[in-house]
């Protein structure tokens, strides 16, 4: 029965990802690859205008066109309104938001009508055929002036665009320390204020949405695939929303072209086309075009921020202040209203504090929702504090590194420190990662270098920035959660199973599209279990074949999804001892567990995990009253989030005649704990730190006075391509959370997190002999040379 | 409707098809060749990159008519005897691609930059990869997959 080959650990591996093969081969099955016989293609038709009353819709010239089916309002497809799953406290407005608006559109995009056909090309011929009679109204777009006296009332039953107002002291469940007045009040403290606005931005996953619902009318059940991170949280709005029971509803995400965010949603579109799927008892299928897709699918960040710092003056950091305005848009969709709060306790960034005070009020503007985008509230925060601290050095003449290590929580605060916002982090390595950083950087030699070209009078000059983050993921546990008002849970699922053949399924209830947890998750279940990598499969995305999970978001694949695979392993192991101290004869005391071999102590007698799982399976010779089959699940409620944090430092050359920026080097230091696959790791910092710096560079959606989106194309908002970006600089550190048995944090969302303020500080480092304290982002040449001019005054 | 004639892959077609329609979609719902992925509507993206006649082109900038005669290669085409083409098997080593909606279009923009500039810098292979974007990857992995071709 001894097997003498024990797989090699895979934990800690760069293995190849599971995942590429059909990836690389043109294999992959999105959801525009899914074609239904009999199918209809569905078109939605939006409102041109920001803001204005629908007086009538007439679609008899739209049915009357060729291959149409069907077409219909608000007010002929029955559909209840879309779930929103985060009203924050009493205070918080949450206007029902119909899949189809019936009294006014309130976005450009707004849905109003659809066209179902019986081809691509005829929905969409036929919706230009719809007839909207449109009274428009004034719009207001801009966050401050939604709030003015006299300002257009996007929803008017409230008579404000106030939506609420989130005020830490009266609203959070964990306990500031010190309220941060007196510290503001007291003469011997240096205070700053300052204020940033954070443009407004569009996702972009490189795959558009889209959704096909395939009808079983006999039964009753309805399949709908969608290009979406949540299928179970959709699952269960979509059954709110259109009323098909829950468990007749199967949710499939297929493969997935990206999502950071923008597919966290329960959106009108899913739920229209399920609705007219069981009117017609036909499957249908809606796409999103790019341009339609830039109004459509959630926007993220904008917000105007003011930050107050006190500082002793030798720079000892003491309270912390904030106040923000963020933009809704026009409705409340799924997390609207608690994106903000998800950076509430982080705005003293990793520095040991004493008084704190956050809050934030949520505005209603006429433009599209805003939600989760990548980091969702934590950049936010990394930025208001990151940029504050330079602010601060520059304020009392110190050195930016100097000021971030005077400050920063000490190690001998962890494990499991609860600072001065009520929360309790984990571990961490804030020092750490910022002296290895610097070292990578040759930080001395960079000033000397900075210098020697400001005062050779050239016009290029240098800077740098840093960003000494962290952040607090894998949201939960489920109580916080529930203090928070959050509807749902921030648990999740795995069931480990021992097929006969002697391969072990997974099934997740996280849903990557992108992330690799069919590789990682493997790796987990090759070390714990001590079976081949290529043994194990990984399920996921599809409510029917895995019931039980709460999908993917806020870099809880791993922190969550993944330490719910280990409980369960560890079930796994604790039942294939029983039955391997049954076959062997002996206690279970008796046994050791390794490499997938059970051995009696001090013999060669063993017995392996797989032959194990068949004799489960076969249940001729189980222990008494054993439930036969190897398997096992487990649903795990994390009992903290998960704090990463790392050092970044970004080098410019900034261009004073032009205010063009040459990007010269991104260094990013992180610590996620122990790091399953670090080629994973490095992709997702790799990623994250390319959306952070377009965010800081390039990326912004303006609107103009009537609510129009002025970047509504792929060709006028900033992506940025290959030579926008130079390669990144990588290292690490390893600290394991003492919060879950693999040590693991999350790390997708880190690099998005982290860059904004470093690029920024770069840039405002640069300027800083010529009087420069602020460049607004994103930071285009005209800006940076506006800044510049500014100073110049 | 029109008719025309294309090669794709190796395997010759004819069909009739509507004046308007585009390359990609012909590609993509006529022949079922999915792999060519659609990632926007104002020939920004790239993920629609095909070869027509050696030459990489963005097929949603085409007609299906306009390619009547011609010589195409999508993703699907490009492994040959069930080998990966090398510039496949380094996007998986490199960890090139994570969603992989960018891949197809960027893999054979990736095989026709190599062709025409064999030993690219760094600088070479993000200007020729310029027509392309990821969401993903940030595009280090990319380079470095493109790289580790051109140096063998
Ligand atoms: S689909 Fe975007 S360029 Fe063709
Ligand atoms: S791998 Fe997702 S867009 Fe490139």
């Amino acid at each position: 029965m001894a097997t003498t080959e024990r797989p090699a650990p895979s934990i800690g591996q760069r293995k190849q990802r599971k995942e590429d093969p059909e990836l690389i081969t043109g294999a992959s099955r999105y959801v525009d690859d899914i074609s239904i016989p009999g199918m209809l293609w569905v078109y939605v038709v939006r409102s041109p205008f920001a803001h204005a009353r629908i007086n009538g819709i007439d679609l008899s010239e739209a049915l009357a066109a060729p291959g149409v089916v069907a077409a219909y309002t608000g007010e002929t497809l029955e559909m209840g309104p879309l779930v929103m799953a985060w009203p924050i406290n009493d205070e918080c407005k949450a206007p029902a938001h119909l899949p189809l608006t019936k009294d006014k559109a309130r976005y450009v995009g707004d849905p109003v009508a659809v066209v179902v056909a019986d081809s691509r090309v005829h929905a969409k011929d036929a919706a230009e055929l719809v007839q909207v009679e449109w009274e428009p109204l004034p719009a207001v777009t801009d966050i401050k002036e939604a709030l003015a006296d006299g300002a257009p009332i996007v929803h008017e039953e409230y008579g404000t665009n106030d939506a609420g107002s989130w005020i830490m002291s009266r609203d959070s469940p964990a306990p500031i320390r010190n309220p941060s007045g007196p510290y503001f009040e007291d003469p011997d403290m240096v205070t700053i204020k300052e204020e940033y606005y954070l443009s407004r931005l569009i996702p972009n996953a490189m795959e558009p949405r889209g959704v096909v619902v395939d009808v079983n009318s006999s039964m009753g059940e309805y399949t709908v695939y969608s290009a979406t991170q949540i299928p179970h949280i959709l699952r269960t709005t979509l059954t709110i929303t259109c009323g098909v029971p829950e468990a007749k509803l199967r949710v499939v995400a297929p493969d997935v072209g990206g999502g950071f965010g923008s597919k966290l949603e329960a959106y009108p579109e899913d739920a229209i086309c399920l609705t007219i799927a069981k009117v017609l008892g036909r499957p249908v299928k809606w796409i999103e075009e790019r341009s339609e897709g830039y109004v459509a699918t959630l926007h993220g960040r904008e917000m105007y921020q003011q930050i107050e710092l006190a500082s002793t003056k030798d720079g000892i950091l003491k309270a912390v202040r904030v106040k923000l305005w963020a933009s809704m848009g026009a409705h409340m969709r799924i997390i609207t209203p608690g994106i903000p709060m998800l950076g509430a306790w982080l705005y003293a960034g990793c520095y040991d504090v004493e008084g704190y005070d956050f809050e934030y009020t949520n505005v209603f503007t006429n433009n599209t929702f805003t939600d989760a985008y990548r980091g969702a509230g934590r950049p936010e925060a990394t930025y208001a504090i990151e940029r504050a601290m330079d602010a601060l050095a520059r304020e009392l003449g110190m050195d930016p590194v100097e000021l971030r290590r005077k400050n920063f929580i000490s190690d001998d605060k962890f494990p499991n420190y609860t600072i001065a916002s009520g929360l309790t982090i984990d571990s961490a390595n804030y020092a750490g990662t910022l002296e290895k950083c610097i070292g990578m950087l040759g930080y001395e030699k960079f000033r000397a270098e900075q210098k020697s070209r400001r005062e050779s009078g050239s016009t290029k000059v240098l800077g740098v920035g840093f960003s000494t983050w962290l952040e607090m993921c894998g949201i939960a546990p489920s109580r916080v959660l529930a203090a928070l008002k959050y509807i749902a849970g921030g648990w999740d699922a795995a069931t480990v199973e021992f097929l006969p053949t002697g391969t072990v399924r997974v099934l997740t209830g996280v849903s990557p599209h992108g992330q690799g947890e069919v590789t990682t998750f493997s790796q987990i279940v090759a070390d714990q279990l001590g079976v081949d990598f290529d043994d194990v499969e990984v399920l996921h995305g599809d409510t029917q074949i895995v019931p039980l999970g709460l999908d993917t978001y806020g870099s809880r694949g791993l922190s969550v999804g993944g330490v719910a695979l280990w409980k369960a392993g560890e079930k796994i192991i604790e039942k294939a001892r029983k039955i391997a101290a049954h076959e062997l004869e002996c206690a279970e005391e008796d046994l050791e567990f390794a490499g997938g071999d059970f051995t009696v102590k001090g013999t060669d007698r063993s017995a392996n995990i797989k032959a194990l799982g068949f004799s489960a399976w076969s249940a001729h010779n189980l222990p008494d009253g054993m439930e036969p089959g190897l398997t096992a699940t487990h649903l795990y409620d994390p009992p903290n989030f998960s704090w990463p944090n790392g050092a970044h430092a970004c080098v410019v050359e900034v261009d004073t005649e032009t205010g063009s920026i040459d990007l010269l080097r991104y260094i990013a230091v992180d610590d996620c704990g122990v790091r399953i696959n670090p080629m994973v790791v490095e992709g997702q910092v790799h990623g994250g730190v390319a959306q952070g710096i377009a965010e800081a560079l390039f990326e912004e959606a303006t609107y103009d006075s009537e609510g129009n989106l002025q970047h509504g194309t792929m060709t006028t908002y900033m992506l940025p391509g290959p030579p926008e970006l130079p390669s990144f600089e990588l290292d690490h550190t390893v600290t394991p959370s003492p919060t879950n048995p693999m040590g693991v944090k999350g790390v997708g969302e880190a690099g998005t997190i982290a860059a904004p303020p470093a690029v920024i500080n770069a840039v405002v480092d640069a300027l800083s002999h010529l009087g420069v304290t602020n460049v607004g982002r994103p930071a285009t040449p005209e800006r940076v040379w506006n800044a510049i001019q500014e100073a110049r005054r | 409707m029109k008719r025309i004639t294309v090669t794709v892959n190796g395997v010759t077609h004819e069909a009739e098809v509507e004046e308007r329609e585009l390359l990609v979609y012909f590609l993509r719902e006529g022949l079922g060749l999915t792999g060519t992925n659609v990632g926007c509507d104002t020939s920004s993206c790239g993920t629609c990159t095909i070869h027509l006649d050696g030459e990489s082109v963005k097929s949603c900038t085409l007609l299906a008519v306009q390619a009547d005669g011609a010589e195409i290669t999508t993703i699907e085409g490009l492994a040959t005897n069930g080998e990966l083409h090398p510039m496949q098997a380094a996007f998986q080593e490199h960890h090139g691609l994570q969603c992989g909606y960018c891949t197809p279009g960027m893999i054979m923009a990736a095989t026709s930059l190599l062709k025409e500039n064999p030993s690219p810098s760094e600088d070479d292979i993000r200007h020729g990869l310029e027509g392309n974007l990821c969401r993903c990857t940030g595009y280090h992995n990319i380079v470095k997959a493109v790289a580790a071709v051109a140096n063998g």
